[in-house]
């Protein structure tokens, strides 16, 4: 008679850990041994669409990990859109490998302020020729939050045709806040489309005294800026109850921070 | 009855003094032109007016019927009745004309204690003004400004003016970068909307082109952050043909 020992708990990760560089560590390790090597797989079988939300929430401790490992086959289609708030420590993790033909579709918001610090972490695959993704992260960040944006894209040597767009913006309410966008682009096809942009501001001036100006005071002028800044992120949810119940929640979490 | 009175107003820009010593009444049923030449302090008068950071009054007074203008913050301003037009109207990607439009005058509401406009009532009152002004509604569905020629912003400009229906305008280079027609149909949007005996207009303005359709009641020549001479519609007249440069040595 055999016995399975249990695998031993990997290690926590370190700062030197690409993917991990910008995580709250201190908050990661109580919950590590949780949720270590775990991971959430879902497979969408070819011509296929499937769709994932993704909202994080407050917790005792408040870390909220989410860990996803995706297969997309073959002409087949899976749309991620995710909210990355509540917790002091929240991470989104995903893991796509595009088979031929493929689509990907991720819409992110980052929403911290205070302490809080959120990441979307993505590593895509794209295995076979053909496959495209589309990565767009929005983030509005205040107090002494941290959100951070790690998107690593990976085109095999015969995946030629991929077409991998990624647009990551942020937005810093206060001076204090940071935002961390790192596009990693390994591509060994020739024959590809690999567009990334990233651009980091803060709420234009001019806008807020117009709508100041005609009579919208600054709470409200900031939660209609923001409320367009972060629509880009859900524009691409063809259900629209779907797409309104995801950015009714970013625009709660929003209205707190203001 | 005086709207707005301005009073030995000093103002600097980033350290740099700009208005010195500004002196100004407006009455209601009045419309006042402010015209001079580049750097006198135009702008920075609107801005002032506006309440726009950066713009800081050292010395003088403000009063908007009988309330201390510059102790209110700007959408506090604009509650109260007061309208900056402004030279170059701001973008605001991904917020639509109506909503950004309803917002304002349903915060306006609110804070003078007045009901909010129905969904529906709005949009009756913001295709009539927009037709009034000849700007096609389904601009109105556009973001704010975002992709409009310079002549679209300044009818944008005049389309709010309409819908919000201020009591007192500051129009700062309303005209600039019209063509004749739309120079027109601004000017008598202006008297459509702001002509009115419980109104006060002040027009900021490089050139007397406007003033033959909207015809002010006093005119003013801004020179070095102060009013040098203060006339009556003839005296934009004498300034278009003789040039700012002999009037402000007349004066």
């Amino acid at each position: 008679m055999s016995e399975t020992l249990p695998l031993p708990t990997p290690p926590l990760p370190t700062k030197g850990d690409e993917a991990w560089r910008y995580a709250d560590l201190d908050a990661l390790a109580p919950v590590w041994p949780d949720i270590a090597g775990k991971r959430e797989e879902i497979v969408v079988s070819a011509g296929e669409s499937a769709a994932r939300r993704i909202v994080l929430e407050a917790r005792d401790p408040n870390v909220d990990i989410r860990t996803l490992a995706v297969r997309i086959g073959k002409h087949a289609r899976f749309d991620l859109h995710c909210l990355a708030i509540a917790a002091d420590y929240g991470r989104i993790a995903v893991e796509v490998t595009l088979e031929e033909g493929a689509h990907f579709e991720l819409g992110g918001a980052i929403l911290g302020s205070g302490g809080q610090t959120l990441e979307i972490v993505t590593d895509v695959r794209h295995a076979e020729p053909g496959a495209t993704s589309n990565q767009v992260v929005r983030s509005v960040l205040g107090g002494k939050a941290t959100g951070s944006f790690l998107g690593k894209v990976g085109v095999a040597r015969h995946a030629q045709k991929t077409d991998a767009a990624q647009s990551v913006k942020a937005m810093l309410l206060d001076r204090t806040a940071r935002a961390n966008a790192k596009p990693e682009l390994e591509i060994f096809a020739d024959d590809v489309k690999c567009a990334h942009g990233a651009t980091v501001g803060e709420l234009d001036k001019a806008a807020l005294f117009y709508m100041a100006s005609r009579g919208i005071p600054p709470a409200e002028a900031r939660r209609l800026m923001l409320r367009a800044f972060i629509a880009d992120a859900f524009v691409a949810i063809e259900d629209e109850a779907a797409r309104e119940e995801i950015e009714g929640r970013a625009l709660e979490a929003l209205g707190a921070m203001l | 009855m005086t709207m707005l009175r301005i009073d030995n107003l000093h103002a600097e820009v980033g350290g740099t003094p700009i208005l010195k010593g500004l002196s100004l009444e407006i009455g209601a049923g009045e419309i006042h032109a402010v015209m001079g030449p580049n750097g006198a302090g135009k702008s920075t008068l609107a801005y002032v007016l506006g309440g726009r950071e950066g713009y800081e009054v050292t010395q003088g007074s403000v009063s908007y019927e009988e309330d201390d203008l510059l102790a209110m913050a700007p959408h506090e301003r604009a509650a109260a009745g007061l309208f900056l037009g402004f030279q170059y109207p701001v973008e605001i990607p991904g917020v639509s004309n109506l909503h950004f439009l309803r917002a304002a005058l349903n915060a306006q509401r609110d804070a003078r204690g007045e009901e909010a406009l129905s969904g529906g009532a709005f949009l009756k009152l913001a295709r009539e003004v927009a037709a009034s002004l000849k700007m096609d509604a389904e601009m109105l569905k556009r973001a704010v400004n975002v992709g409009f020629s310079g002549g679209e912003k300044k009818r944008n400009e005049m389309v709010q003016l309409g819908i919000i229906d201020p009591k007192l305008a500051i129009l700062d280079e309303t005209d600039s970068g019209l063509d004749i027609d739309a120079l027109r149909t601004i000017g008598e949007g202006i008297n459509a909307i702001l002509r009115k005996p419980d109104k006060g207009v002040l027009l900021i303005t490089h050139y007397q082109r406007l003033l033959e359709v909207v015809e002010p009641d006093y005119v003013h020549v801004l020179s070095d952050g102060r009013i040098v001479k203060t006339g009556g519609p003839d005296l934009a007249v004498r300034l278009e043909n003789e040039g700012y440069g002999a009037i402000e040595e007349a004066a």
